[in-house]
């Protein structure tokens, strides 16, 4: 398999011999940092038109038709449209805040992002305790969001932003039991060595049962952390009107849509990663000619393929279920998926320590 | 040495911001400002721990204080309401009196750096590795912290059941 560590370190090489370190090292940021930001913009647009042609797929409609072929050009019109609006200002808000706000929500999503492996070597962030620092990336997300709803100086914004600050730092926990149940399992955290060891076999089959579970409760904490519905009572439309975003215009606003769609993609992707092997082929003991076959189709089309499918379930997810109220978010997740969550995490430990793991 | 002046221009720079910050957050009037701007204290110096390859301090001090205590202070400033959050000052006695206190506080904080010697040998360009870390946490040997670890969690165990007690009462 291509390894794209191998050319990272080629042009990496290249620019420490044609300038000094120092300026490498500074050409080098801005190369990374300019990828990984057109990556997060591009990806973000293929999910807005992929989400608005799957709701138009189960509601029975075409979606976008008439902009390009097949609405192929709908999305780039709308982000062009949203580039050119006003930014406007609002009475008696705390500007400072209200202008901070939509750059927290952003940086956090975009750091989370940076963590994801897209195929082998290719990852800006590795760090030892690769998983955790994507908890901790992720987990300031809420304060742009409480603070959008606080600066805006709209009762139903500081509605929507309480609600959704109550959601996402109670449905954070089990996102971290899950995570941890696979840290369990693999006894690592570092994200490149947690898909080395998927190579063999993903981790959603090597821990079998509680790895399912765990897979499970991951995806119903991740719907909900992302503020999408079942779990989207924070910008309940027909009761806040937006939620914390309602004052937001321009390009303000487009940083809280784009940094929506792009934590569903970051959920997505580290599902992928943690459970289904993120850019490691399907292999199955004893069939050498299969591997061989599978090991051919790069590892960033296995990674894209198993995320969009994870995105694909959760849009299911969406546009099927009704809206809970704000008390059936809490108890499902506090007297639900927060116990079967310790639990599961009691019976891997059980199954590493007595090796009832394949 | 190119290495080392790059390092200190980070540094630099992460000082600024955190120096900033630290002076906007107790000079603005207003809660809200000097909570966010405290957020960015706390990142600068979570910067510095990833700075020293402490990338476990690094996340902890993410998640904990930018991503627990200051959503926990947005809260408790968002629960006194929003007429009564914003400071004022009323007289100049006690406008002295915190003068006082944070030029001493600062008096022995400098006194502190300026006369412990820093020990550089313990330093490791490649940071701790996470099974050191785990288990001088949970372990039972001299330099280790199981002791701690577990009344740390059982003061976290009696917050909570006080919160539920105040939280229940009719």
């Amino acid at each position: 398999m291509l390894d794209f560590g191998t050319i990272t370190t080629t042009i990496d090489q290249y620019l420490h011999s044609v300038m000094p370190t120092q300026a490498a090292l500074i050409v080098e940021c801005i190369l990374v940092a300019l990828c990984a930001v057109l990556a997060y913009v591009m990806l973000a647009i293929v999910m807005i038109f992929m989400e608005r042609k799957v709701c138009a797929a189960f509601q029975c409609r075409l979606g976008p038709m008439r902009v390009g072929f097949w609405g192929l050009l709908q999305v780039f019109a709308d982000v062009f449209k949203m580039l050119i609006k006003e930014i406007i200002s609002i009475d008696r808000s705390d500007k400072v805040l209200y202008n901070l706000a939509p750059y927290l929500v952003v940086m956090s999503s975009v750091l989370t992002f940076s963590c994801l492996p897209f195929a082998q070597g290719l990852q800006v962030l590795d760090f030892n305790i690769g998983v955790f620092f994507i908890m901790a990336a992720s987990s300031f997300g809420v304060l742009g969001i409480l603070l959008a709803g606080w600066s805006s100086n709209n009762k139903y914004s500081m509605i929507g932003a309480v609600r959704s600050g109550a959601q996402m730092i109670s449905y954070e926990l089990s996102i971290g039991l899950c995570i941890l149940v696979i840290v369990v399992l693999s006894g690592t955290m570092q994200i490149s060595e947690l898909v080395e060891a998927q190579r063999d076999g993903w981790f959603i089959f090597k821990g079998h049962i509680p790895a399912f579970t765990a897979f499970i409760i991951y995806l119903i904490a991740g719907n909900a952390e992302t503020n999408r519905a079942p779990f989207d009572l924070p910008e309940a439309e027909s009761e806040l009107t937006a939620g914390f975003h309602t004052e937001y215009s321009g390009m303000h606003f487009g940083f809280f849509y784009v940094a929506e769609f792009m934590n569903l993609f970051i959920v997505a992707g580290i599902a992928s990663t943690l459970f289904l092997g993120g850019w490691a082929p399907l292999h199955i003991a004893g069939f050498g000619a299969f591997n061989a076959i599978m090991d051919y189709i790069p590892g960033s089309v296995w990674f894209l393929g198993k995320t969009f499918f994870v995105i694909w379930l959760l849009m299911w997810v969406r546009w099927t279920f009704p809206r809970m109220r704000i008390d059936q978010v809490v108890s499902l997740e506090w007297k639900y998926l927060l116990p079967i969550g310790l639990v599961n995490l009691l019976i891997m430990t059980i199954c590493v320590v007595c090796g009832w793991t394949f | 040495m190119e290495l080392l002046s790059t390092n200190i221009l980070i540094f630099a720079g992460l000082a600024l911001v955190m120096i900033v910050a630290a002076f906007a957050a107790v000079t603005t009037s207003r809660m809200m400002r000097a909570v966010t701007y405290l957020l960015f204290v706390l990142f600068g110096t979570a910067g510095v721990y990833f700075m020293l390859h402490y990338t476990f301090l690094g996340a902890v001090q993410i998640i904990v204080y930018a991503g627990g205590i200051v959503v926990l202070f947005i809260f408790a400033a968002l629960l006194i309401g929003k007429g009564t959050i914003d400071v004022t000052h009323t007289s100049k006695r006690r406008y002295f009196a915190g003068l006082l206190t944070s030029v001493s506080a600062m008096m022995i904080t400098l006194y502190l750096i300026v006369t412990s010697g820093f020990s550089t040998d313990k330093f490791t360009v490649d940071g701790v590795p996470m099974k050191v870390v785990g288990t001088a946490l949970m372990g039972t040997d001299k330099h280790n912290y199981v002791l701690t670890f577990e009344v740390m969690s059982i003061l976290l165990l009696a917050c909570m059941v006080g919160a539920i007690m105040i939280a229940r009462k009719k």
